[in-house]
């Protein structure tokens, strides 16, 4: 009950800094848009083009973006030693990782979800008919994405080259979620619309067996 | 205000020693803190007195040694929520209010009536005027205030200050020197770190002396410890 209390708390407390400050959600929507733009003026989106390169197009931008996101996670905290003063205050540690993940997920997702519709209409594909399922796809991907993105952000945050650090350790680890989500939101923009249980099987595994690592190693992660 | 039932806690450093890479932030510090005591460390920039005091509050963890909180039926496994600590750096959020800032430690450290407890400090350090503001429209000083209203939130058993008068003006300083004063009296254990005598300094019931990470000198007799924060600033 208390990490579920301190991590409602936290939460709570990122949320109110961001939608505040907008700097995060601002910098990975345009980043996304510009990319997803881009692409469209390079080649043609035919709608059977579109089927094979836009659901890796999108999920390329979506993780360079979050690794964009991901960045400042810890480092925020470390400008006032605000993170001292949480470590001083929760009762598990486990919530502070919590806290930030949930947001991390969240920004992610509510970017994802604005920029669908600029992405359905420049590339040509029908997305209302598969919308939930989609959605699925993309909650499970970004879960992916921001476990270890968050976890890597803590030890990055700590590290000399620190701008350098989080990607080159986040982007090599995210290659099976970027394949599992390239896939499954590849069936679900098909001519013929699947749900693909086994990628989805296979994000949610990596989701669980990355959450676990977290909460039992989490807290050696916070220390100086 | 009546503060809440404590248990008082002593300090337990036994042979802590922390190195980074191979420098020596502390060598062999051994101190037995007894409850009730307010303790200044004094000695120059480097001599080892903040991260004796982030190994007191548990975020520093030592190379080699052992550090325990003892109550008075023998060693307290955990008693971190029933620390306070002021760090150099505010450990405030910039993006939120005053009163947002002292709210969301109250509600982590589960105090009962987290909005009473934070007004009624934004009250004692003057800051209820502006408790609706971001911090990162407050001076030094303000921000310094803030920091001490979030360590005392829940009336800590043990209070660690890293130079808590930093940025405090002479009107703050009495604040804080009369706040330490009652909470010593009522057998608080505090441990701060200062900058030769002063208002806060002279509370102090025990003065030690860092020199490069070692202890050099250590009284609670107060001619000895005038001279120990004097040399510590000479």
């Amino acid at each position: 009950m208390a990490l579920l209390a301190d991590t409602t708390v936290l939460l709570g407390k990122e949320l109110r800094t961001e939608f505040r400050s907008r700097e995060l959600l601002t910098t990975t929507v345009v980043f996304i848009l510009v990319v997803v733009v881009l692409f469209s003026f390079t080649f043609d989106p035919s709608a059977s083009e579109s089927h094979r390169f836009g659901p890796g197009l999108l999920w390329l931008s979506f993780l360079f973006a979050a690794s964009l996101m991901l960045q400042p996670c810890f480092l925020r905290e470390q400008n006032n030693d605000t993170l001292s003063a949480l470590r001083l205050s929760v009762r598990d540690p486990f919530s502070i990782f919590l806290a930030k993940l949930s947001a991390n997920t969240l920004f992610l997702l509510l970017t994802e979800v604005l920029i669908l519709p600029v992405f359905a209409v420049l590339y040509n594909v029908h997305i209302l008919a598969v919308f939930l399922q989609l959605l699925l796809v993309l909650f499970l991907g970004s879960l992916g994405v921001a476990i270890p993105g968050t976890a890597f952000s803590a030890i990055s945050a700590q590290a000399r080259m620190r701008e350098l650090m989080l990607p080159l350790l986040l982007l090599p680890l995210l290659t099976p979620v970027l394949i599992a989500s390239t896939e499954a939101t590849g069936a679900l923009l098909d001519a013929n619309p699947v749900l693909r249980a086994d990628w989805l099987g296979f994000l949610a595994g990596f989701d669980v067996v990355f959450l676990t690592a977290l909460w039992l190693f989490g807290e050696y992660l916070l220390e100086e | 205000m009546t503060a809440p039932p404590f248990t008082p806690l002593g300090i337990r450093f036994a042979n802590i020693e922390k190195r980074y890479g191979s420098l020596y932030a502390l060598r062999r510090v051994s101190l037995q803190i007894r409850p009730g005591e307010l303790v200044a460390f004094a000695g120059r920039n480097g001599s080892g007195k903040t991260t004796l005091l982030r190994i007191a509050a548990r975020l520093v963890r030592a190379s080699s040694g052992s550090m325990s909180f003892e109550g008075q039926n023998g060693e307290i496994p955990d008693p971190a929520s029933r620390t306070g600590f002021v760090a150099h750096a505010t450990m405030a959020y910039d993006e939120l209010t005053a009163e947002e800032n002292l709210l969301l430690f109250a509600r982590l450290q589960g105090i009962a009536d987290p909005r009473r407890r934070a007004a009624a400090l934004l009250e004692e350090l003057g800051l209820s005027e502006r408790r609706k503001s971001l911090v990162r429209t407050f001076s030094r000083g303000m921000r310094q205030r803030v920091a001490i209203a979030r360590a005392l939130l829940d009336e800590p058993s043990v209070l660690l200050l890293d130079e808590p008068a930093t940025g405090l003006d002479p009107e703050g300083i009495t604040w804080l020197a009369h706040t330490l004063g009652r909470m010593r009296d009522e057998g608080r254990t505090i441990l701060m770190s200062v900058h030769g005598e002063s208002e806060i300094s002279t509370l102090a019931t025990r003065a030690v002396r860092l020199d490069a990470g070692s202890v050099v000198a250590d009284s609670s007799a107060g001619s000895d410890m005038h001279a120990i924060l004097t040399f510590a600033s000479a």
